[in-house]
């Protein structure tokens, strides 16, 4: 597939959950448990991006010892759950990430 | 009855203090596509016929590692699954809308114009309510288009030792700041991120994304049924 059907497919996939969003799917159509399962969509998808993007090197292996991401993350993680600002947990995570590749 | 434009000017402000975050993704979207491989008029193409953060950064990821067209475009589907909650909650501000505004809003209807028009749209019975929702929409196009250009200028700029693309996995993170509060989200994190990680290398296709949401979801069905019972 060329990458330009490649970015076609994933835009109509996008519009087509949001237009599902609000033209389909009726309130009635999910009840309180299905709602319960889906509040859980975020904390089920995100990790899969976010540990791999720490724990796998460039050459595709795990990587613990010598990774500075993994402090960088835990920290950005902490000044997270305390601030609540996505804002301030991207920017902590960065500059833990800096100080320790260029200053430790 | 308010003015249609000053509704529309009501979503603008409203939804400005979340475009904040909005601007770093964006400049990372533009760097980080071009450094994968992506042309500029691919990338900028990307920003404007997605027009959704999450949706393009997990196009990005899997492109570069090399995953197959099918399993990003599911990827992409299981990534925007996280919508279907919301709209049981706003179809109903929504339900008295001509099918031209809903095939128009539909563009627009992203995280962030959602999370504030949903507080107007629950207080606000005006006919024209729904310019609300268009403003905030709007700003945000107007910002990710605007950060995904001047990503793809500075890209080059950037040097690669900056680790930049360490800033994708944050960025989530951050999305998740909330649930890092509630015991069975948090189980369900680890279950998530550890099968993608260990799975990496041994879930065929790439569908680590979809098989560690999966197993994420299973964790929490199973959680909250025993939750109930006790």
């Amino acid at each position: 597939m060329s990458n330009w059907a490649l970015i076609l497919y994933c835009g109509l996939i996008t519009y087509l959950t949001r237009f599902s969003m609000i033209a389909l799917i009726k309130k009635e159509m999910f009840n309180d448990r299905i709602r319960e399962i889906l509040s859980f969509v975020p904390s089920a998808i995100f990790p899969a991006i976010i540990f791999p993007a720490i724990f796998i090197n460039d050459i595709g292996l795990i990587e613990i010892d010598d990774n500075p991401k993994i402090l960088a993350a835990i920290i950005a993680m902490f000044i997270g759950i305390f601030s609540r600002s996505i804002i301030a947990t991207i920017f902590s995570g960065l500059a833990s990430y800096w100080f320790l590749i260029f200053v430790v | 009855m308010k003015s249609n434009l000053k509704v529309f000017l009501k979503g603008i402000i409203d939804v400005s203090p979340l475009m904040i975050p909005v601007v770093p993704f964006g400049l990372i979207f533009g760097v980080l596509a071009i450094d994968v491989g992506f042309t500029p008029i691919e990338t900028m193409a990307m920003s404007l016929i997605i027009f959704g953060g999450a949706s393009q950064i997990v196009l990005l990821q899997l492109f570069s590692g090399g995953a197959s067209s099918l399993v990003i475009i599911s990827s992409v589907g299981a990534v925007n699954s996280r919508h279907l909650l919301y709209g049981a909650v706003v179809s109903e501000h929504l339900s008295d809308l001509k099918l031209i505004w809903k095939i128009i809003i539909s563009y627009f209807l992203i995280d962030q114009a959602f999370a504030i028009s949903n507080e107007y749209l629950k207080k606000n019975k005006d006919h024209n309510r729904y310019f609300h929702l268009v403003g905030g929409g709007a700003t945000c196009w107007v910002i990710w288009q605007s950060t995904t250009f001047l990503g793809i200028i500075l890209g080059a700029a950037i040097p690669e030792k900056l680790g930049l693309s360490f800033a994708v996995p944050l960025t989530f993170l951050a999305l998740l700041v909330n649930d890092f509060r509630k015991f069975i989200n948090v189980i369900v994190i680890i279950i998530s991120g550890l099968v993608a990680t260990l799975g990496y290398n041994y879930i065929p296709f790439k569908a680590y994304v979809i098989v560690a949401a999966l197993a994420g979801l299973f964790t929490a069905m199973i959680l909250t049924r025993k939750n109930k019972k006790a």
